[in-house]
């Protein structure tokens, strides 16, 4: 049973489409985990629907009908990507769908390195400003005790953790930020999260537009 | 919002009667073109059998709006059309996945032209829901009449306090975090967040009134 979801501006967030990538993974693999997220969003989709129902319409081009038609004929329904069958089971078990099309060669295939008493697998998205990372704690296990400049997201996938007295089970969302140093320690049987970091303050730009916008949050 | 950043369609008196709120009402009564449940039949058409007349009726009432949609988020009137174009012809392909028992038509379609321009205007790919096998659904019931249900949500946005609409339909429609919506508007985030909160949980109240 799943007892920590993410706040509801980050579910609003990624229903107008407004999260940048990396926490759109986040927060789709946990709805789909979480029915009652799913549920939320739903609902969110739907407040989408009524507020694109009352746009005023902008005309489009006089042979848009046209057009659009051509392009339905020239082009078969393109396939969706779906995570390649030779994924291994263990892969196919803990990574939940929205992730297995960003590691279509799974667990196995990425590169592990030792972080304290951590293993972890970057495997950053084009969005930059973030790090994405699968992170392994064994059995019994303390991370560091470590603050944020930014934000730490993290899923539980598999096993589970304890910070501050909450317990932290698969497809459990937390979200640590500057505000106090935590430490996770680990279940019996370990724990793989997957974890976006924002960025450490950046001073200006587009990219400390980007990162800025959730120092906030 | 500077008026000056607002697409020419915008200056009618149907977005005058959009920024006081009654637009949803006002179009139903006046030009009721196609509502929820029959837009919902037209995609249905489509996924049956290919339909081109249902598909023709369904791009003349949402095309344009979705064109309206990508030019709020801040795209030009070329790749908005772009977005509305390619987001029709998404919807006539993946028409035989919608469900009218688990959503509605506009609901649907927003999503389709939500990830379209994410994926066209921002050129980042959109991570979308897949529901892990034995993650227990929502209740059944709580799906039926998800046509209704869109209209319900309508009106009760037409009802709610100007603030509080105002900044549901800046997060919806102009790409913007709470906190990006903070830093333009200079409105503290607290401020932001907190009416994003009571419009959706006032929403919630008024459909619930409505269902009842």
């Amino acid at each position: 049973m799943i007892r920590h979801h993410p706040s509801l501006d980050l579910l609003a967030d990624y229903a107008s489409g407004a999260l940048p990538e990396p926490l759109a993974l986040l927060i789709a693999c946990h709805a789909s985990l979480c029915a009652e997220c799913r549920g939320q969003l739903a609902a969110l989709d739907k407040l989408g629907g009524a507020i694109l129902d009352e746009l005023s319409p902008a005309p489009l081009g006089d042979d848009a009908l046209e057009d659009a038609l051509r392009r339905i004929d020239r082009s078969a329904p393109a396939p969706l990507p779906e995570a390649a069958a030779a994924l291994d089971a263990r892969s196919r078990a803990i990574l939940p769908a929205p992730l297995r099309r960003y590691l279509p060669q799974g667990m196995g295939a990425l590169r592990w390195r030792w972080r304290g008493p951590l293993r972890e697998a970057r495997f950053d998205l084009p969005s930059r400003g973030f790090r994405v990372s699968l992170f392994r704690l064994k059995a019994g296990a303390a991370a560091p005790r470590h603050g944020h400049a930014g934000h730490e997201f993290t899923l539980v996938l598999e096993g589970g953790f304890r910070d501050a007295g909450r317990q932290y089970n698969r497809g459990d969302f937390a979200l640590a930020d500057s505000s106090r140093a935590h430490v996770q320690i680990a279940d019996e049987e370990g724990c793989l999260c997957l974890v976006v970091l924002d960025a450490p303050v950046r001073l200006s730009g587009v990219l400390g537009a980007i990162a800025n916008r959730f120092l906030r949050f | 919002m500077p008026a000056a950043a607002l697409p020419a369609a915008v200056s009618s008196p149907r977005y005058a009667a959009w920024r006081r709120g009654g637009l949803s009402a006002q179009r139903r009564t006046r030009d009721a073109i196609v509502e929820g449940e029959e837009l919902a039949g037209l995609i249905g058409a489509i996924a049956m059998r290919g339909d081109r007349d249902a598909f023709a009726r369904l791009f003349r009432h949402f095309a344009p709006r979705l064109k309206a949609y990508a030019m709020r988020c801040g795209a030009d009137a070329a790749s908005a059309e772009e977005v509305a174009q390619e987001a029709m012809v998404q919807v006539w392909r993946r028409a035989a996945t919608f469900e009218p028992a688990r959503a509605d038509a506009q609901s649907w379609i927003f999503a389709i032209a939500r990830n379209k321009r994410i994926d066209l205007l921002r050129r980042e790919r959109r991570p979308e829901i897949e529901p892990e096998a034995g993650s227990q659904d929502e209740r059944p019931e709580a799906r039926i009449e998800a046509a209704r249900q869109t209209d319900a949500l309508g009106r009760a946005l037409a009802a709610l306090p100007a603030d509080q609409a105002s900044m549901l339909r800046k997060a919806y429609l102009e790409d913007k975090s709470h906190s990006a919506i903070a830093a333009e508007t200079g409105l503290p985030l607290g401020t932001v967040k907190s009416r994003v909160r009571l419009g959706l949980a006032r929403l919630r109240l008024l459909m619930a009134g409505w269902d009842a």
